[in-house]
C-alpha cells in the first residue's frame, strides 16, 4: 500500500509541475492583461502544492 | 511600445503574483511549524516519544510526545488523549493543563496532547479557518495551532474511493481513512493514521493501562454532544461520574453506549482490542456547526454564534446555546472536571487500586480564572522542563 500511495503521489507532483509549467508559459505568451491575471490566480495554488507548503 | 509595455506589465503583475505566493507560503509555512511549548509540572516523572512503542513511526509528523506522572503509591493507570481531533481544541488544552499541572499521589496518568500532530499542522481545506488562536494568559499568552480534523494530506496521501477499515472491513467514508478516530485499532504497515492508532494501541498494551480518556468537541447540531461514551466495559464508571459531575459540578453530561457495529473509534475498538476500559467525551463546540457565522478565532474562544443561537430556536440542535456561547473555558473546563470525577469514580470501586489526583482545576476553577491562569510561562521555566508539541 506504502508504495502505491507513493507512486501516485510522485506522478500527481510531476502533473503538478507539468500544469504549473504550461500556465507559466501561457502566462509568458499572452498578450491579454486579463489572462495574464487569471494565470497568476491559477499558478499560485499549483505553486504552492508543488513546494509542498499547502 | 506595445511590447515595452507587456512586459513592464507583465513584470508587475508577476511580481504582485509573487507577493502572494510569498506570503501566503510563509503564513502556511508558520502555521505548519508553530512551536507550542510545554512547561512540564512537577507531577510530570517522564516524557516519552510515541516511536518509543512503535517504531513505525519515527521521524514523521505523528511521533507526538507521551507524559507520564507517576503517583508515590501504587494504582491504576489513566491515559487522557488530546488532540485526536485537534480542531476541537478544548481536548488539547484540557490535556495541557493535565501535563502542565496535574500531580499524582495514587497510580500513573499517562497524556498525550497531540494524538494526530499532523493534523494539528493544517486547517479544514476550504474553511477559513484561522491558522492559530491564543489563549490569553498573566504572561502575555500562548498560541496554539488551530489544526484539522484528518491528518495532513502533506502527509498522508492520496485517499481512496472507499475506505475499508481495518480489521472490520466496514466501509466508511473516503476522508476517514484520514481520521485517527476511525482508524483505530490501527495496524504497523498501513496509512499514517493507522500506524499512529497501532502505535498508541501498543502504549495502551505495554503500559497495561486501565482506563482511556479520549476528548473531544462537538458541533451542536450532532447528537452525540455533552456526554460520556463508553465502551460495555466502562458503562457502570461513566454512568457514576456523569451522575456526579451532573449533580456537584454545575454543568450536564449524559452517558451513551458506544455501538457495536460502529468501528474504528476509541470507544469502540480500545474497548475489544486491550484490557483497558475506553470512554470518549464529548463537550459542544459551535464553532464547528455548519449553520455558524464567521470562522473565526472570536467564534473558536467565545463560542458565541447568532446563526447557531437561531438554528437552536427552530429546534434543530441537540444542545442548549444563548447569547453567552460556550466559551473555551468552559469546555476546557467540562474535560478536567470530567477526568477527575473519573478518577474519582474509579477509586471508590477500586481504593487499593486507586487514581488520586491533585492540583487539576475543576470546571468551576477554570471558568472563573480562565485557562491561561494554568499555563505557565515557558521564557522563565527551567529550560530542560520545557518540551514542544
Amino acid at each position: 500500500m506504502d508504495f502505491v500511495a507513493k507512486l501516485i503521489t510522485i506522478i500527481y507532483y510531476c502533473l503538478v509541475a507539468y500544469i504549473a509549467a504550461i500556465l507559466l508559459w501561457n502566462l509568458i505568451k499572452t498578450k491579454s492583461w486579463d489572462k495574464e491575471i487569471l494565470y497568476i490566480i491559477v499558478l499560485v495554488p499549483f505553486l504552492l502544492r508543488l513546494f509542498r507548503l499547502k | 511600445m506595445d511590447n515595452v509595455r507587456a512586459y513592464i506589465r507583465k513584470m508587475i503583475l508577476g511580481t504582485l503574483g509573487l507577493a502572494l505566493l510569498v506570503t501566503s507560503g510563509i503564513s502556511f509555512h508558520r502555521s505548519r511549524n508553530l512551536k507550542e511549548p510545554v512547561v512540564i509540572g512537577s507531577g510530570v516523572t517522564g516524557v516519552k516519544r510515541l516511536s518509543d512503542y512503535f517504531s513505525g513511526i519515527k521521524d514523521t509528523t505523528n511521533d507526538c510526545n507521551v507524559y507520564f506522572l507517576e503517583g508515590k503509591k501504587e494504582g491504576a493507570t489513566i491515559f487522557v488523549l488530546g488532540g485526536t481531533h485537534p480542531e476541537e481544541p478544548a481536548g488539547r488544552l484540557a490535556a495541557w493543563l493535565l501535563a502542565e499541572n496535574a500531580v499524582m499521589e495514587q497510580g500513573r496518568l499517562i497524556v498525550v496532547l497531540s494524538a494526530s500532530r499532523s493534523a494539528s499542522t493544517v486547517t479544514r481545506l476550504s474553511g477559513a479557518y484561522p491558522a492559530d488562536f491564543t489563549i490569553p494568559t498573566g504572561w502575555g499568552g500562548q498560541k496554539f495551532r488551530m489544526g484539522d480534523r484528518w491528518t495532513n494530506p502533506l502527509d498522508q496521501w492520496p485517499d481512496p474511493e472507499v475506505y475499508i477499515h481495518y480489521p472490520s472491513g466496514q466501509s466508511l467514508a473516503y476522508v476517514d481513512i484520514r481520521n485517527l478516530n476511525r482508524a483505530w485499532p490501527g495496524r504497523p504497515n498501513g496509512s499514517l493514521t493507522e500506524k499512529t492508532c497501532f502505535a498508541l494501541m501498543e502504549l495502551i498494551k505495554r503500559e497495561k493501562v486501565d482506563i482511556l480518556v479520549d476528548l473531544h468537541e462537538a458541533e451542536l447540531q450532532y447528537p452525540v454532544i455533552s456526554t460520556i461514551v463508553a465502551h460495555e466495559k466502562g458503562q457502570e464508571l461513566a454512568t457514576l461520574a456523569s451522575m456526579m459531575l451532573s449533580d456537584n459540578e454545575g454543568f450536564k453530561i449524559g452517558t451513551e453506549f458506544s455501538p457495536k457495529n460502529l468501528h474504528g473509534l476509541s470507544h469502540r475498538e480500545v474497548g475489544d482490542f486491550s484490557n483497558a476500559i475506553s470512554l470518549l467525551v464529548e463537550a459542544p463546540e459551535p464553532f464547528l456547526d455548519a449553520t455558524r457565522g464567521k470562522t473565526t478565532e472570536e467564534t473558536l474562544l467565545t463560542g458565541k454564534d447568532e446563526f447557531v443561537v437561531k438554528a437552536g430556536k427552530h429546534g434543530l440542535l441537540f444542545e442548549k446555546i444563548d447569547q453567552n456561547g460556550w466559551p473555551i473555558n468552559v469546555r476546557v473546563g467540562r474535560h478536567t472536571s470530567t477526568v477527575l470525577q473519573i478518577m474519582e469514580s474509579w477509586t471508590e470501586d477500586h481504593a487499593e487500586r486507586g487514581l488520586i489526583c491533585r492540583n487539576v482545576p475543576r470546571y468551576a476553577e477554570v471558568r472563573a480564572k480562565g485557562i491561561g491562569y494554568y499555563l505557565h510561562d515557558p521564557s522563565k521555566a527551567d529550560p530542560k522542563r520545557v518540551v514542544y508539541e
